[in-house]
């Protein structure tokens, strides 16, 4: 709508984008263009999580005191402080000079999880919806996985296949039950996905105090141990199995469904505009349906790859706060498969490099949940970015444009939060 | 809840459509409690103490016999609901008493039953009630974040990280400055801080309502959980022991059975939820600015015709909403427990946020909603104690199910304020 402030003289046809796009093209895709954004984002957060770390930091505490006399100190405390956290944050996720790249191993398999949930949310974004029940749908996801896994004594092969499609089923039927009751009464899918979370998160607790899933002989809520043949392979010497595989096909699957499928193309159009895509004759309240069941099933299977991958057994915080990764996993990936794949293993290696960092500089982890919300801020506000490194060269300002390709689409659904 | 539903006088549409969805549920909750509180209940009796040794005048005991209460209550609920059919096919809709006089009946017939079902059947009601107000005050200002928010057109998915934020601000400044009051203006402060980010990025940049509220829950638990290791467990009696807000108690007033010790022997963030609650009421339904507000809420575009601005109030209300859950989250660490732990807000944000819908986005009804849910969250722990037949994270998932099935529209009609979650950008 802001977007038509052009002069009256000028030609309708022509967008405030063209006009400067003759005049400083290169220098605006560069610096305008998403990918400046995103690495500009990172960086930022990086610092300001570096200044969070070195506030907190006891020699830089001691040498802000006399920091006029000498600021050198201050100076070297401030810098030593914000890197050897990220240094070892290094080691720990990609490389280190005792394990080679032992490292970057255990960062795949931290994403593996991240990367499939993430995938759901983002195709959901892409038709529109906000998904933020992946952390319901990891959970019961892995709750039938695991019960596959355990309960059931199948031969090699079957089992693991039977593990995975449960868990998929099982994520599909809490998303698409959100995307039934949203297509039904309209109910809005962000106040139903955060209800469905803690739904699914009782239950899952119930159910770790029941005979049926609790371990025999056990106090605490834990299931038993998956069979050998309902886990999937592992690397030996590392914890990475085959679950990394499967989240290379999801993404590929995702992407072929967004770019090359009939569905794919519905669950676009109702995404850019619900109204146009139903007077084109897609039948929107299937396409809501649809897209939350596949979305629950991308999370399922991260629920699978918890249960049948990284722990083997069915806890109550199997889920950590996975789905809630996965949005800001979803949102740094700009909702696009492969963005979401690499914004995945970005955060798998923050997530895998702050055990380490915790241990050898005493970092908390939580730093990773700062920076990566920061990152996730920054990238939503692409002005200001900009604006931090002096990059807003326009001469009439255009109104911001949103982060994710999805966040107008939600709010014109229809009411509800 | 006690909002009044938007109905069109009925003499003017006299051949409106009529709809069955109210009556039928009415009966099949109804009948579901007449058999199973009723005839399938338990044949001991539940005891409810009322009186606390501190009353003025002591109440006796009330002795409900299980099957018989059950038996009773759901024939009312049935005959209650014969009502609503009836009404429905004289093409009137149900009155607004008849659901509530209803859940209020099927939440005593649900009491009983699990109460005479446990294995000591007796439990304290004056407890039971002051305990769920207790547990409501972080929601009621939560809500109350929501409402304000919502009622100006911004989403407010961030009420948990405000609450979170005031929760550890007033830690921290209580414990340095060894003042609890101080402590309070802190959490006060740091909520409003949340907020002006909210605000900044929704409204200044336009993002997404929604992401930002979630992105803002993860970075204020980040934030609070990276400096309550590195600052708060490096020295937790400097940072760390904030010390508690001494509880009021009004001489008299107090020892009144039931009501007294809910209404007059608080905590002074008790005595400003009651104070909040019915400011923002008044303030928005009540006031000129109120009226605005809720215009710059349901139409932006009419309002900015009107001379309203609409970003400065939207601003301004998300600012003055992050302040009041701020004080909500200051209920953790200087009212209920006297230090912070790392999430110690614990998702109620969200359970503030669904008492926003369940509410219908009014300040009163809000209120009542965060009361009903505190009553599920305290009857849980309860129940737990005297050992009930039903898991207590049944009653756990109760406030979330209901806000399902409240969004659903299965129970009643909840609409948000028109232009919730839509930036206004003029032009």
């Amino acid at each position: 709508m802001s977007q038509s402030e052009l002069s009256p003289g000028a030609p309708p046809p022509l967008h405030t984008n063209t006009i400067q796009d003759g005049q400083q093209s290169v220098w605006v895709k560069v610096t305008q263009g998403p990918g400046l954004v995103s690495v500009l984002a990172v960086f930022v957060a990086l610092v300001l999580g570096g200044l969070l770390i070195a506030a907190t930091d006891a020699r830089v505490a001691e040498t802000a005191g006399y920091l006029f006399s000498r600021p050198s100190d201050f100076f070297g405390a401030l810098w030593a402080a914000g890197t050897d956290s990220y240094v070892s944050l290094f080691q720990g996720s990609i490389y280190n000079s005792n394990q080679g790249f032992a490292p970057f191993l255990e960062t795949l398999t931290v994403s593996t999880p991240l990367i499939c949930a993430g995938l759901g949310v983002a195709l959901a974004f892409r038709a529109g919806l906000f998904n933020i029940g992946a952390q319901g749908q990891i959970i019961i996801g892995s709750i039938m996985a695991a019960y596959a896994g355990f309960a059931w004594h199948l031969p090699i092969g079957i089992h693991l296949l039977l593990v995975v499609i449960m868990g998929v089923v099982g994520g599909a039927i809490w998303g698409g039950l959100v995307g039934l009751l949203k297509a039904r009464t309209g109910a809005h899918e962000v106040i139903l996905t955060i209800m469905f979370n803690y739904v699914a998160l009782y239950f899952l607790d119930f159910l770790l105090n029941t005979t049926a899933f609790q371990r025999p002989g056990e106090t605490n809520p834990i299931s038993p141990i998956l069979d050998a043949n309902a886990v999937f392979p592992a690397l030996p010497g590392s914890r990475l199995h085959l679950g990394f595989v499967m989240a290379i096909l999801l993404t590929i699957l995702v992407a072929w469904i967004l770019k090359r499928s009939t569905i794919g193309f519905e669950f676009r159009a109702v995404g850019i505009n619900a109204a146009a895509a139903r007077t084109a004759g897609v039948n929107v309240a299937r396409s809501t349906i649809l897209v939350m069941a596949i979305a629950g099933a991308l999370a399922g299977a991260a629920g699978v790859a918890q249960v049948a991958g990284t722990e083997k057994v069915l806890t109550a915080g199997i889920a950590a706060s996975l789905g809630f990764d996965a949005i800001t996993v979803a949102l740094l990936g700009r909702s696009t498969p492969w963005g979401t794949f690499f914004a995945g293993l970005l955060f798998g290696a923050f997530r895998a490099g702050a055990v380490t960092m915790q241990i050898s500089t005493g970092t908390p982890i939580d730093i990773v949940l700062v920076v990566q919300s920061l990152i996730v801020l920054f990238i939503a506000a692409p002005p200001l970015v900009r604006a931090m490194f002096g990059l807003n060269r326009k001469p009439k300002n255009k109104p911001p444009k949103h982060a994710a390709p999805a966040p107008a689409a939600p709010a014109s659904q229809g009411g509800g939060a | 809840m006690s909002a009044p539903a938007p109905t069109l006088p009925t003499k003017m549409r006299p051949l409106a459509p009529v709809s069955f969805k109210t009556p039928i549920m009415l009966s099949v909750v109804g009948l579901l409690s007449l058999v199973f509180f009723g005839f399938a209940g338990s044949d001991q009796s539940a005891t409810f103490g009322i009186s606390t040794g501190g009353d003025v005048f002591m109440l006796p005991d009330l002795v409900m016999p299980g099957i018989a209460t059950g038996i009773v209550l759901g024939l009312g609920m049935c005959v209650l609901a014969g009502y609503s059919i009836f009404m429905a096919r004289e093409r009137r809709p149900t009155p607004g008493w008849v659901p509530m006089v209803f859940a209020a009946l099927f939440i005593f017939s649900f009491l009983v039953w699990v109460v005479s079902g446990a294995r000591t059947p007796q439990i304290s009601l004056a407890g039971l009630i002051a305990g769920s107000v207790t547990l409501a005050v972080p929601l009621v200002f939560g809500s109350l974040s929501g409402v304000l928010c919502e009622r100006a057109g911004v989403v407010n998915i961030a009420i948990e990280g405000q609450l979170l934020g005031g929760a550890f601000s007033a830690a921290i400044i209580a414990s340095v400055t060894g003042s609890p009051m101080l402590g309070l203006l802190a959490a006060a402060a740091a909520g409003a801080l949340v907020s002006v980010v909210l605000a900044i990025f929704t409204i200044k940049y336009v993002v997404n309502q929604i992401i930002v509220g979630v992105v803002l829950n993860v970075l204020v638990s980040g934030i609070t959980g990276f400096l309550f290791t590195t600052v708060m467990q490096e020295d937790p009696e400097l940072y760390n022991s904030p010390g508690r807000l001494p509880v009021i108690d009004i001489p008299g007033l107090s020892a009144i059975p039931i009501i007294g010790p809910i209404l007059f022997r608080q905590s002074i963030v008790g005595y400003l939820m009651y104070i909040a609650v019915a400011a923002v009421w008044i303030g928005l339904f009540k006031t000129r600015w109120g009226l605005r507000v809720r215009a710059v809420g349901e139409h932006p575009k009419a309002a900015d015709t009107l001379g309203i601005k609409v970003n400065a109030t939207r601003f301004t209300n998300v600012v003055m909403g992050g302040a009041i859950a701020g004080i909500g989250g200051s209920f953790f660490t200087l009212v209920a427990i006297d230090s912070f732990t790392k999430e110690i807000s614990g998702g109620r944000g969200f359970i503030a946020l669904a008492a926003v819908i369940f509410g219908r986005w009014n300040p009163i009804g809000a209120f009542f909603a965060a009361l009903l849910f505190g009553f599920a969250d305290n009857l849980q722990s309860i129940l737990t104690i005297i050992g009930t037949p039903v898991p207590s994270q049944f009653m756990a998932m109760l406030p979330y199910v209901v806000t399902i099935f409240a969004v659903a529209g299965l129970v009643g009609k909840s609409r948000a304020p028109a232009a919730v979650g839509e930036p206004y950008v003029k032009g």
